[in-house]
């Protein structure tokens, strides 16, 4: 057996209830971003990048989408011989069939993945988030500590510090302390669901903590608690580029907008940490002779007749004549009739908002987005209110 | 009907020798994201061939760049797939001179297939165009070759030679001929042809007993009374790219919708080509774009009218492109002016440049070029 130095698992079966009519038919991981982007890409190629070519998709609700996304792995370039991208779902085993119970458990009930090659570390993220980063730097920092365990770390505001899991660690970064979801948390280093597992403490944690019948078999809850309790080494590393929690309507449309202006706060650009997705085989963008656009990105295929602005639009999109665009992510095949106007709208694969309609008002901001979820049809004439969901 | 497909990637290089002079005509790009090549290659693609043989004679390496093992197009296949055909053999026939020597350099590619049928194609043709129905009537009229013809009013032709292909109710073809001086609508060949693997193979075989050395002049216009020679009409879009002033004309009609749509749009006829991962176009709040094709990649802070931007292309502040076609990762400079350009690859304007030609004289700026 070949030996493989990290092998990365990613937890792909969260079904995102904050993000509502876009998650209704798909997998948080699945949903659209950035205009030619779904949010697993993120991780993904972060792994090609870093020079980690075998990866376990734990994949649970709503998973057609994401697994045709995934399929053989070669967008990413992670269809190879040995290694390669694996999505692995609950199965039926002998002493029965269960669906994954807690982060933990989805690991511990796909062992077996990891036993099959023989790396030394396990390198777990999550399927939830906006960043670029390169393992590398944090396998190397996990070496050099001879660390069991390390968590990437992220300072947050203060104020939103209760939603994540925060830690505290000494001057060598080790970790002295770690609280999910506190309400009084102590500082304002949070975790970023990115853990480095030596894989021999990974199995033997994951194992006591099944035993465990009072665990809710939980990364941040109970895996990691216990094993500081055993006086385990736990290192942070800490992450300074941009890293953002896509779980709300709200976030997910703030991390949209990152992408716009001229110095945008997230670069999609740079050859070493491009970004791959899976491309459809579309003509370039066409922009009409009464067309306007500014301030915007924007792939291929689409047709604008209209007048887009601060928005984000994704492939295929058809914006027709004298319809307005502001401030809005439009996902790809989404089709916005003649005439109409969205504000602060984020309408999600192949919707259809009909001739005329309004969607959104004055009163609209990034707090109360117009949803418009896969498929549905806005139409004509339509005025729907803003912060409405339309399933 | 198992067929196999055969391209000429490099037959009319000689015609835009400005876009040539480091590639085959196979990889002049088009459409804002496209080689020449994507059109023949996703067309037999989407026409169910799955073996297809690309002949390559010289300046291939941005082709062989470009096509990779051919998984863009479904054929990295174990069975079958893309093969490239580089010159091969000994003395004069290893460096091909015409369309004839070409197919004989592919003997053993040919006897080695299993397929009954070929289609042979020229990479200067940019259509959507589903060869399976040509094929059938091929095999229903027992043909040895079927050349699909498009009508064209051959009076508004490029200087170019043009063959014109005459034939009866019955579609057999009566006469082939070879001339610049063709007038009024004629069907005109459009160097797409389907073959019978095994006739094909004869003719080799006999090349040198019965004196052949052109595929159009003995085979078509000599032995149109011998052979089985069958038209097949093709009336969709279709775009020969043979000069200059023609690749820039043909290009800027894809600005038209009813073109752009009956190149790309045919249900389940999508044109592929190689992914290159760019990042969606950006659009600066200075940015003023009209009646343009805009490429993944591209950053655009100026002005863009009437033109096709490929990948990756960035437009400053201030810089105003009119009717103008820009390659791949090329830059124009603050205020600079475009009118009428076709900019090559990588080409770099520099700030405050005025740089004009007239459409019926694009005016061509070479790869690498700074300016």
């Amino acid at each position: 057996m070949k030996k493989k130095k990290c092998v990365a698992m990613l937890l792909a079966g969260g079904q995102g209830t904050r993000l509502y009519a876009l998650t209704s038919k798909v997998t948080k991981p699945a949903v659209s971003f950035g205009a030619k982007y779904r949010i697993i890409d993120f991780p993904l190629s972060n792994c090609t990048n870093s020079g980690i070519d075998t990866v376990g998709v734990l994949t649970q609700y709503q998973p057609l989408v994401l697994n045709e996304h995934i399929g053989n792995g070669e967008p990413w370039d992670l269809d190879r011989a040995y290694g390669g991208v694996h999505t692995l779902s609950p199965y039926q085993a002998k002493s029965g069939a269960e669906w994954y119970k807690g982060t933990a458990n989805a690991i511990y009930q796909n062992l077996h993945f990891l036993e099959e090659y023989d790396s030394e570390h396990v390198l777990i993220l999550s399927g939830d988030h906006i960043y670029k980063m390169d393992y590398s730097e944090m396998l190397r920092e996990h070496e050099e500590n001879d660390a069991d365990c390390t968590i990437g770390v992220i300072d947050v505001p203060p104020e939103e510090a209760s939603r994540f899991g925060i830690m505290d660690f000494a001057a060598d970064k080790r970790i002295t302390s770690f609280e999910e979801k506190p309400k009084k948390p102590k500082s304002n280093h949070a975790s970023m669901g990115i853990y480095i597992f030596r894989k021999r403490v990974l199995i033997d944690e994951l194992t006591g903590d099944e035993k465990n019948p009072a665990s809710s078999n939980d990364f941040g809850k109970n895996v990691i608690p216990a094993m500081l309790a055993e006086g385990k080494r736990l290192f942070a590393y800490k992450f300074k580029g941009y890293w953002k929690d896509v779980g709300t309507v709200t976030s997910l449309w703030e991390a949209n907008m990152d992408l716009l202006g001229e110095n945008p706060v997230l670069s999609l650009g740079g050859a070493g940490d491009r970004i791959y997705s899976r491309n459809k085989p579309f003509p370039p963008t066409f922009i009409g002779q009464n067309a306007a656009v500014e301030n915007c990105i924007m792939t291929t295929g689409c047709e604008i007749y209209g007048k887009v602005s601060d928005s984000v639009i994704g492939e295929g999109v058809v914006v027709g004549e004298g319809a307005v665009v502001q401030n809005s992510v439009i996902m790809a095949g989404a089709a916005i009739g003649k005439n109409a106007r969205v504000r602060f709208g984020m309408i999600d694969e192949n919707a259809v908002v009909g001739e005329g309609a309004e969607l959104g008002d004055d009163a609209s901001d990034k707090t109360n987005i117009v949803l418009v979820g896969r498929g549905s049809c806005i139409p004509a004439k339509a005025k729907i209110a803003s912060g409405t969901i339309v399933d | 009907m198992k067929t196999l497909g055969v391209i000429f990637s490099n037959i009319h290089d000689k015609e835009i020798n400005e876009l040539t002079s480091l590639r085959t005509l196979a990889s002049i790009p088009f459409g804002g994201r496209y080689r020449l090549i994507d059109f023949v290659l996703s067309n037999m693609v989407n026409s169910g061939i799955g073996r297809v043989g690309v002949i390559t004679k010289t300046n291939y390496q941005s082709l062989m760049d470009h096509l990779g093992s051919g998984k863009h197009w479904d054929l990295s296949r174990k069975n079958g797939g893309l093969m490239l055909l580089p010159p091969y053999g000994v003395g004069d026939r290893s460096l091909y001179k015409s369309r004839f020597d070409a197919i004989c350099g592919i003997r053993n590619f040919l006897s080695r297939s299993d397929e009954d049928y070929v289609v042979m194609s020229d990479c200067d043709t940019v259509c959507n165009f589903n060869f399976a129905d040509a094929v059938e009537k091929h095999v229903e009229k027992n043909a040895d070759i079927t050349v699909i013809v498009h009508k064209t009013d051959a009076g508004k032709l490029c200087k170019q030679m043009r063959t014109a292909v005459e034939y009866d109710k019955d579609m057999r073809v009566t006469k082939v001929s070879n001339s610049d001086k063709l007038t009024g609508e004629k069907s005109v060949l459009t160097n797409m042809f389907v073959v019978s693997r095994r006739f094909l193979l004869r003719l080799i075989e006999n090349a040198d007993e019965l004196g052949y050395t052109s595929f159009s002049r003995d085979v078509l216009v000599r032995g149109c009374k011998d052979y089985h020679i069958y038209a097949y009409v093709y009336d969709g879009y279709f775009a020969s790219i043979d000069s200059l002033a023609n690749y820039y004309a043909r290009s800027l009609e894809l600005l038209d919708k009813n073109k752009r749509d009956e190149l790309f749009r045919k249900d389940g006829a999508d044109i592929y080509t190689k992914v290159r991962d760019s990042a969606p176009a950006s659009f600066a709040r200075t940015a003023k774009v009209r009646n343009s094709l805009i490429a993944d990649g591209c950053e655009i802070e100026g002005e863009v009218s009437g033109s096709i931007l490929f990948r990756g292309v960035k437009v400053k502040k201030g810089a105003v492109i009119t009717d103008s076609i820009v390659f791949q990762d090329s830059e124009v400079g603050e205020d600079s002016r475009l009118n009428c350009v076709i900019a090559d690859k990588q080409v770099q304007i520099l700030g405050g440049r005025l740089l004009s030609g007239h459409p019926t004289h694009p005016y061509y700026i070479a790869k690498n070029t700074v300016i």
